[in-house]
Order: structure tokens, then sequence, then C-alpha cells
């Protein structure tokens, strides 16, 4: 092989194998996003039941229904509107009434949300992000703080 | 005062930066020796005097002066002394000296290891490395100050957040900052090739031992980062893909790369423009996590609004140096020389190979970790990039690399016999069958796909045993002749064989977790007994437990063998720390060979029953065992490179010896 032929091999060697995963990428991108939403959100997309989604906003208080077997139930909501939440295991340290939480699932026919999973991850001020951007779009922040720190 | 004087030094190690940085450039331009000669003293008085900052600052903590802003709110007097110590660099303004205090380190070690460097390099390339110094230590002193005091000293501090406040913290940051800044050293003598415009083999011996330094320090830290998450988050995981390890892990990919492309140029003189460009990218994504980490684009987009200034600071850095490096590198890379002509089936092609993966690899992950940001800053639509989805993108990619990882050493260089090495890895692919065929056999359920992944750990650490073997003839030749061989052998190729051998372990381990992981998550009473595969458990109930800053709730575990025999207690423990009034989980490991057992408590209630997360992870230590092999097999092949300096190099030689194989363009 000449020089410019094994140079040729080689460059074309790069391409196809980025090309292959470039096309992987925005092929896996596809099913494997999660979009976040908040309650509102869902009420107003009229997100088909068993889309996968995440679902943040604040424990709604005094919403907290703990059933056999690590069962529990409990309302997310953005003060505008509440989803109804199913959830089995064991819930995050920082999960209380009135704070922030996302959640990752999908709703059932039933329009109950049925995580898999419930996320700890808070920034420093036990808030997640996505969740107090969804407040402020509601007008909720400084509701949510107060919430939040009158609770010990 | 105390904290004055470690601010006052910052200063003058910015004003010392700045001149290190323009003096020698300038020195080499006009080959001037007294220039250049400001370097070498400006590197090491700029290192101590970010040394006496840094202590100050640890000496503030020590003491808990409270009047510092950034001890009272990250300390706490009660705390035990090696979290005031560790604390220093749990927040990000002391973070920060961390890591201009190691990026002068770096360069005062080349300063005192270099004098064998040519006069120009060595000025250019600390002239670089001081640029980096000043624009970080601007950007401290700046938007950062960690000095800054409070009027009204408070009584007490609000404590270092109760996750950071293990042993983990004391070791795992500043591992991963020398391997993250430690890059900046193969980008200073990248920016200063491409000034001079020259570069040539022994470049890449001058770089390569840097590099590697720095890569097994960010293995061993992204390693054990790994492993104090796995322990603290209580979650039972070892690695999320989460935006924040995604910052680590993607220096750490093209830092591989670079690793092995240096080899390339070091021995055959080739792939030299290919190398730079690497360094020049490695640094960068070092910048680039310490951007996603440091500016709080990651947690809160809200946080980079409430305080712009660091997050525009640090993108104008990044900006600054990745943009100035690329320029340059358009301008002066055409000028470089080529050299080194190889067939696509050698040594050198199967680095390339290993580049060419390792790059997009790397890219994945960036894809996946940049994409939701500017997505969000694009459209304002929020979306969440999990674990499936670099599972299913970097995952094949990687096996594929790893196939061939057996092949690369055993290779010739400039033409190789693939047949040839396929038949000398014939003990490497009956090792992958046995471990498929056996794992199909012995094991029961996980994932169709994990036995052949088995099998690939195999043929990888067979496939590095066969690599030594190989060299060393020990059926083909006495013993002795092949002992003696074994002994001759240089330590760089027994460091090659000891790293890819734990990549085949941390394989096996990476397989084992997350095939056959076994989850109970269970309401027990106290006398109850909980089974999870062959063990028992037997709960003794709930006590309380009063540490120093903290308080503990404590559960008591009774760990025995179906047969009965007892294997000891499992204490985890609810973790209350009032100064914040958060609680943590403290999980409880049983090791057992190279499995544990892991058990983590949830809510206590009422009636002195609690919740527990009980796993059993089968082979999980391996994944850790294997990176220690790769950090190993660094060492190895660094303290090689430290005997021959100065030894003849008889590669260049014969390459010299033979101009028509490089011939100029």
């Amino acid at each position: 092989m000449t020089r410019r032929q094994r140079r040729l091999v080689l460059i074309g060697g790069s391409l196809v194998v980025l090309g292959l995963a470039a096309a992987l990428v925005l092929t896996v991108m596809r099913e494997t996003v999660v979009f976040f939403n908040s309650p509102s959100d869902v009420v107003e997309r009229r997100l088909e039941p068993g889309t996968r989604i995440r679902l943040g906003g604040l424990v709604l208080p005094g919403s907290i229904a703990r059933g056999d077997n690590l069962a529990v139930r409990f309302e997310v909501t953005d003060g505008k509107s509440a989803i109804p939440v199913a959830y089995t295991g064991i819930l995050p340290d920082l999960f209380r009434e009135g704070q922030g939480v996302v959640t990752e699932g999908a709703l059932d026919d039933g329009g109950v949300f049925r995580a898999n999973s419930v996320l700890a991850r808070h920034d420093e001020n036990y808030m997640p992000r996505e969740v107090a951007d969804a407040l402020k779009r509601q007008g909720h922040w400084r509701d949510s703080e107060a919430m939040a720190t009158s609770k010990p | 005062m105390i904290a004055e004087i470690g601010h006052y030094a910052l200063v003058l190690a910015l004003g010392l930066a700045l001149i290190q940085a323009v003096v020698p450039i300038l020195g080499a331009q006009r080959h001037d020796a007294r220039l250049m000669g400001v370097a070498g003293p400006a590197a090491v008085a700029q290192l101590a005097f970010i040394a006496i900052s840094f202590a100050a600052l640890t000496y503030a903590y020590v003491v808990s002066d409270f009047s510092v802003v950034n001890v009272y709110e990250n300390s706490h007097s009660a705390k035990p002394l090696i979290y005031k110590i560790t604390g220093v660099w749990g927040n990000h303004e002391g973070s920060m000296v961390l890591w201009v205090l190691i990026l002068a380190l770096f360069g005062a070690l080349v300063a005192m290891f270099g004098r064998n460097l040519p006069a120009t390099l060595r000025a250019n390339v600390l002239g670089v490395q001081s640029l980096i110094a000043a624009a970080f230590l601007a950007f401290i002193l700046g938007t950062s100050n960690p000095f800054a005091r409070l009027v009204n000293a408070p009584l007490e501090g609000r404590d270092l957040n109760p996750l950071l406040q293990d042993i983990g913290l004391a070791i795992h940051p500043p591992l991963l900052y020398i391997g993250y800044v430690g890059f900046s050293i193969s980008f200073s003598f990248a920016i200063a090739a491409l000034i001079e415009g020259r570069i040539d083999a022994a470049w890449a011996r001058w770089v390569r031992p840097w590099t590697l330094a720095a890569w097994i320090a960010l293995t061993a830290g992204i390693s054990m980062g790994s492993y104090w998450a796995y322990y603290e988050l209580g979650w039972g995981g070892w690695w999320f893909w989460d935006p924040v390890e995604n910052a680590s892990l993607m220096p750490w990919i093209v830092g591989t790369a670079l690793l092995h492309s240096a080899v390339v140029m070091e021995k055959r003189d080739a792939l030299k423009v290919w190398t730079i460009l690497l360094a020049i990218l490695t640094f960068s994504l070092s910048l680039l996590g310490t951007f996603l980490v440091r500016s709080g684009v990651l947690t809160s987009v809200h946080t980079f609004a409430a305080d712009p200034t660091r997050g525009v600071f640090i993108l104008a850095i990044l900006v600054f140096f990745i943009g100035g490096a690329f320029l340059l590198y358009a301008l002066r890379a055409p000028q470089l020389k080529q050299g080194g002509l190889f067939a696509p089936i050698s040594r050198e092609g199967a680095l390339v190979f290993n580049n060419l993966f390792l790059t997009t690899a790397c890219a994945t992950v960036f894809v996946g970790t940049l994409y939701p940001l500017a997505l969000e800053a694009l459209t304002g639509e929020r979306i969440s990039v999990g674990p499936p989805f670099f599972n299913l993108t970097f995952g094949p990619l990687f096996i594929v690399l790893l196939l061939v990882v057996p092949f690369g050493p055993l290779l010739a260089w400039k033409r190789g016999d693939a047949l040839g090495v396929a038949q000398r890895l014939t003990a490497a692919f009956g090792a992958g069958l046995l471990g498929i065929a056996v794992t199909f056999a012995v094991v029961e359920g996980g994932p169709v796909l994990a036995p052949f992944a088995v099998g690939l750990a195999a043929y990888i650490m067979v496939g590095a045993l066969i690599d030594i073997q190989e060299r060393c003839g020990f059926v083909r030749l006495p013993f002795r002749a092949a002992m003696r061989r074994a002994g001759g052998l240089p330590r760089s190729a027994w460091g090659t064989a000891v790293a890819h051998f734990g990549i085949g372990v941390t394989l096996l381990g990476i397989v084992a977790e997350t095939s056959w992981n076994t989850e109970r998550i269970a309401l027990v009473k106290p006398g109850e007994v909980i089974a999870i595969n062959s063990y028992r458990l037997t709960f003794d109930g709930l006590a309380n437990r009063q540490g120093s800053n903290y308080r503990d709730i404590i559960g008591r575990f009774e760990v025995r063998t179906d047969t009965g025999r007892p294997l000891g207690e499992l204490i985890p423990a609810k973790r209350t720390y009032p100064a914040r009034n958060t609680t943590t989980t403290k999980t409880a490991l049983l090791t057992r060979g190279f499995s544990q057992l892991y058990i983590s408590l949830g809510e206590p209630e009422a009636d002195g029953s609690v919740t527990v997360r009980l796993y059993h992870k089968p082979l999980v230590l391996l994944i850790w065992i294997g990176t220690l092999f790769m950090v190993a097999g660094g060492v190895l092949s660094l303290s090689d490179r430290r005997l021959r300096v100065g030894a003849p190099q008889p590669a260049r030689k014969q390459g010299s010896a033979k101009p028509s194989l490089q011939p100029a363009e």
C-alpha cells in the first residue's frame, strides 16, 4: 500500500466508526431521553399513560399515606395542579412534606403516577433545580421557601 | 492576621504568575538566557506562596476561626480534626485553592526535574503553565476569595455537608485534582511545541511520564470516588453517569488515549500532530469539568444567575485557553513534520484503533452530558439523559475496544501479523469460551449477555498474561532462561500487562455486580430474620449513639450463613447532624472474598421496627481491585521511565539510520 492508500484506510475507517457512533447516539437518545414535567405540564399537555417522564414539584403537606410492604402514596404539586404518585420502596432521607422531590415513572390509566424512583439528589438548598424553576414559573418560589423553612 | 497573610500570599502568587507567564516566553523568542532563567525560580516561589496561602486557610479551619466566612459556612468546632482539615477543600473556594496549589506544584516539579529539557522548551512550558495559574488565581481573588471576613464572628460554624464528613473526602478530591490538573503539563508541553513549531520523539519522552503521573492519580481518584459514592450514598450504586462523574471521566478517557498515542510518538515518531491534539483536548476536558462543577451550571441554573461572575469568569478562562490552543494548533500543526509510516495492521495501527474508539466513546459521554444543558439553554425544555443512554452508546464502543486490547501489545511495530497474533492468543480465546461456558452452567439468572461479558473479561486477563509469557517464553525456553528474560523485561512492558489485566478484573466486577446483584427491601421488627442468598440476618434492635457532632440511630444485625455459622455483625446507622439538621445514612458492609453484603437503614418506625435496604453484591470489590491493577501498571511504567533517563535510545538510532522510512512532507 502506498502512503496515500494507508492514510485513506485510516481516515475512512475513522469516519465509519464516527458515523456509526453518531447514528447510535441519535437512536439511543431518542429512546432513552426522559422529559421533565411539572404537575401543571402533565395536566396541560394531556400526557399519554405509559410515557416515561420525570415529575417534579413539592410533596403536598398531609398527602403522604403509607401502605403495607413499603408502599407509599403522596401528591406532587406546583401550587396550581397536584398529581397523585404511587411508589414502593425506601424514600430518600430528605423526603418530607413540603419539600421538593423529583420522581421518575409513568402515568397509569387511572391518572396515578407510578414512580420507579424518587430522586434524592438535591442542591445545597435541598431543592432540585427543576423543581425550583417549575415553582418559579408558577410564581410560588417564595411560598415554597417559606414552606420549606417552616418545617424543622 | 493569619488569614490576611494567606490572602496576601495569594496576591503575590498572582503577581509572580503573571511575570512567569510573560518573561520566559519572551526570553525564548529572543533566545535570551537571562529572561528564560526567570521561569525556574518563579515557578518554585509561586508554589511556595500558594502553599503559604493554603496553609493559612487550613490553619483557620483547624483553629475554627469563624470570622472567616468560608470557615463559618463549612466547619464546626466539634468536628473531628481530620474533617476540619479535609473541609478546607470540601467547598468551592477552598477546592479552587487546592486546584491552583496542585497546578503550581506541577509547574515547580517541571522547573526542578526538567533541567535536561532544552532551554527554550522549558521556558515556554513554564510560561504556559503559569498563564493557567494566573487565570485561576485571578478567578479565586476576583470571585471566590476564601479569606473574606465576617465583621461579627459567630460563635459556631454551620458545619460541613454531612455527606462530605467521611474519609473519602480526604483522599478523593486531592487525587482527582492531581489527575485533572496534572494534564496541564501535557497541555503546556503541547502549546510550547506549537509555539516553537518543532516537535520530535524526545518531546514525547518528556511528556509521557507527566501524562502517566496525572493518569495514575486520576484513575485512583475516580475509582476512590466511585467506592466512596458506593458506601456513602446508601443506594448500592457505584457509578451513576451523573454529569459531575462524567466531567472526571472524559479527561480520563482522552488521557488514556493520549498515553497510548504518546507511546507511538516516542517509539516510532509517528502520530505527532494527533498527540498534540489529544494533549490539548485532555486538558480542555479537565477545564470543562472544572467549569461544569464549579460554575454551578449543573446543580442550578438559578445559582449561575445569582452569582454570574463565577460562571462567566470560568467560561472566559475556558474560551481563552481552549480557543487559543486550537487557534495555535490550526496555525502551526501543518508545519509539524509527519513521520513513521506504518501498515494498518501493526502495533501503531492497534494504538490508533485504541485512540479512535476512546475518543469516540468520550464524544458520546460528552454529548450525553452537555446535550441536556444545550437543549435547556436553547428551548427551555428539560430532559434527563440517564444511565440507559450511556450504557447503550459507551458500552458497545468499549466492548469493541476491549476485544482488541490483547492484540495490541503482541503486534509488531510497523507491520503486524494479525493471524499470527490470533494464534498466539489461542489460550485467551479458550479462556474466554471457558468463561462463557462455566458462567452459563453454574450461574442462574441474569441477563443473557452477561456470560459473554464474563468471557470477554477472562479473555482480556489471559491475554495480558500471554503478553508477558510471549516475551519471557516460559514453555519454549528452560525455566532459568525464561526467568532471566522476565527479569530483563522493561518495567513498561510489565506495566502494560498489569494495567490491561486490571481492565479484565474491573470488567468482571462490573458484570457480576450488575447482573447478579440481589436486593431486598424489608420492614423488620426486632428478632426478625431476613434472608438474602445464603445469608441469614437477625435484627437485634435499634439503639442510640452519640458522636462528636452527630447522633446515630444504629441497627444491629447478626449475620449467619444458612448453616448457622456466625459471620459477624452489621451495624448500619442513621446519622443526624444537628448543626445543619440533616440526616445521612451510614451503610454497613460485610466482605466475603470479593463479594459484599451491603445494608442501609431507612426510616425507623415508632414500634422499634425499621425498613432496611439489603444487597448481596457478588464480586463487587473486583471493580476497584481492577483499577488498583491499572494504577499499579501505571506506577511500574513510570518507574521504568525514570530508570531510563539518560540511557541510549536504540529505537531512535534505528530510526535515524533508515531515513527513507520517514520522508518529510
